[in-house]
């Protein structure tokens, strides 16, 4: 993942220019290419950033300004009223716990069970152990729009329906977890057992105070992972959740939305930027982690 | 992503040298060990037999069944497939959702590889980092929330993206409100927050090939993009094969977007096959009918899989 050089992939005779004056022509000459490309580049991540720029300025215009053209890239006056509003308009509070208490357990319940599971793949010897890993990792393959209607049905059996539950339960087991973190633990050398064994620890005792400490980085990853793509989830809530009151934020963003047709569009916005704080704080202290994570397991 | 290895065997010999043969390990120490094993897999093999096996078992056999949760289900054979087959609606949502794998794919894929191939190029260090994190920012966003603005910034009369077409002189394009228009959207809506996946795949396969290749191509002559055309993209294959798969396997899911932006609209215009699966269901209670469109989405993402693993074998070129 990391770039090797950062000069360039095209070798280029190095230090030709080496010991000649800051004005030889050759290091001075402007290079289009150069400047093409990043010119390209620059476009491309001002249509990147453009509209979330544009959202959270939106958001900080006072609501009969926000439809105003032309439209504000850079919050210079804000103004906060949105943000109060939206507050009164949505039950934030609760939607932001709901989410945080759905997200929040089923990363903690990923990130133990695929540690266990990943581990008992890794380093611990049973029958049918190979086999039982390729069903695991086939059912990765099957998306979950296939299998919401019996998990449906399922939750309603199990008394769970239009309940937080029913959100966090159905999401714990986790393939692809489980694949992140064998890899992990096979990374790790298989003599640590062989160590911890001749000084008398039981598997038990190996995997809690030797593999388990070591593998808390793997284990943040699929955190992370979880994290983010639960915080943003949608579908599922839609289907699984019936009352307001167990709402998510991405739910009852789009329910605010609707409520006020086209009404001010700042209100909106400002709920659409809380949403994102969470999402921001990852961006920021785990965003290795994250891309690491997502191209996990693809060869690369 | 099949990497199931043989289990790993200890160095025996290597620890049998310095360590006395009473360690070795005994039959009570694997007996423990099973018994750790099964109570580790538990919490991650029962869930998944109950919410990803039994699902998947019972969406199949639900598929010949007529059921509204309200009455007895009854057996109808092949009916629900029938029916979905002839049914309109469910043929251009289909219909639909091939288009849209196709054109936003090929969109999605282009572009981060144009991307991916300039941004490695030579460039300081601070501005390649800056370019990266761009790019993959819409990633950490939600589908939801994202649609949400996007629908405000396409509005036809107050939207931004139409405000822009104006300065250069182009009249207000109705974009949420003609099927055209909609699709349009709906396309660069998704590929705006998905082509940083396949960038980032992209970085990792350029990063993978060595200084040296390029070298000689330039030894030889190549230059510019005739450099790509003729190494980075056949070193490049197998990563694109990757980036392809998951790219489709995605996009034949899509249904955030055009829910929030255009709830399948204007008729059935942006209608696609996961959100006919959850209408038919949740909104018109044939959850029989539902699981056939879901058994068929299945199909067709399992037969696209095999096709393009047939087709790699011809085309891409591993090192």
């Amino acid at each position: 993942m990391t770039t090797t050089t950062d000069h360039g992939l095209a070798g280029h005779s190095p230090r030709l220019s080496e010991g000649l004056p800051e004005t030889s022509p050759k290091r001075r000459r402007f290079s289009w290419s150069f400047a093409l490309r990043v010119g390209l580049l620059l476009i491309a991540a001002a249509l990147t950033l453009g509209p979330v720029l544009w959202t959270l300025s939106t958001s900080l215009r006072s609501p009969s300004e926000s439809f105003k053209l032309p439209p504000s890239f850079f919050p210079w006056n804000p103004d906060f009223t949105s943000y109060g509003e939206v507050f009164q308009q949505l039950n934030i509070f609760l939607l932001v716990l709901n989410s945080a208490l759905v997200t929040g357990l089923i990363a903690v319940g990923q990130m133990v069970s695929a540690a266990m599971a990943g581990y008992a793949f890794a380093h611990l010897k049973f029958r049918g152990r190979g086999a039982l890993f390729s069903i695991v990792l086939a059912t990765m393959m099957v998306p979950v729009q296939v299998t919401i209607v019996p998990v449906f049905m399922l939750i309603r059996g199990m008394g769970l329906s239009d309940t937080l539950l029913a959100l966090i339960l159905p999401a714990i087991p986790t393939a692809f977890g489980t694949f992140l973190m064998r890899q992990y633990f096979m990374g790790l050398p298989a003599e640590l057992a062989e160590a911890a064994s001749i000084d008398g620890a039981s598997p038990w005792r190996t995997f809690r105070s030797v593999y388990a400490p070591l593998a808390m980085p793997g284990m943040a990853i699929v955190g992370i992972l979880a994290f983010n793509f639960h915080w943003n989830e949608f579908f599922r809530p839609l289907i699984l959740t019936i009352s307001e009151q167990n709402f998510t934020l991405p739910l009852g963003l789009v329910s605010l939305q609707g409520n006020l047709g086209t009404g001010s569009i700042s209100v909106v916005l400002a709920g659409v930027v809380l949403s994102m704080i969470p999402a921001l704080v990852v961006f920021m202290f785990g965003q290795r982690a994250l891309q690491d994570g997502l191209t996990a397991g693809t060869g690369k | 992503m099949s990497t199931t290895t043989p289990p790993r065997e200890r160095p025996r010999q290597a620890a049998g040298q310095s360590v006395p043969a009473q360690h070795q390990p005994t039959a009570k120490s694997r007996h423990s060990q099973r018994w750790l094993a099964w109570i580790f897999l538990a919490p991650t093999i029962l869930g998944m037999g109950l919410f990803t096996l039994i699902p998947i078992v019972a969406s199949v056999v639900l598929a010949f069944f007529r059921w509204d949760i309200i009455s007895a289900p009854t057996f109808v054979g092949f009916d629900n497939f029938s029916e979905v087959v002839q049914d309109p609606t469910v043929r251009v949502s289909f219909l639909n959702t091939i288009v849209f794998v196709v054109v936003a794919v090929a969109f999605q894929l282009g572009l981060a590889l144009a991307l991916a191939i300039m941004v490695q190029e030579k460039m300081p260090a601070w501005l390649r980092v800056f370019f990266r994190s761009a790019f993959f920012f819409p990633l950490i966003l939600s589908a939801a929330s994202v649609s949400i603005f996007m629908r405000y910034l396409f509005n036809e009369q107050f939207g931004v993206v139409n405000w822009f077409l104006s300065l250069v002189g182009i009249p207000a394009v109705p974009w949420l409100t003609t099927p055209g228009g909609s699709a349009a959207v709906v396309i660069l809506v998704y590929v705006w927050q998905n082509f940083g996946f396949s960038f980032l795949l992209f970085i990792g396969g350029l990063a993978s090939i060595p200084v040296e290749t390029y070298e000689a191509a330039s030894i030889d002559g190549a230059t510019g993009w005739r450099k790509h055309l003729h190494v980075t993209l056949p070193l490049l294959s197998p990563t694109t094969l990757v980036a392809s798969v998951m790219a489709i396997i995605s996009a034949l899911q899509v249904f955030d977007q055009p829910y929030v932006l255009t709830r399948g609209g204007p008729g059935d215009s942006t209608r696609t096959a996961v959100m006919v699966i959850f209408e038919s269901a949740f909104q018109r209670l044939e959850f029989g009918q539902a699981s056939a469109i879901g058994v068929l989405l299945t199909l067709i993402i399992m037969a696209i899989t095999a096709a393009q693993f047939r087709l790699s074998k011809r085309f891409v070129f591993y090192q």
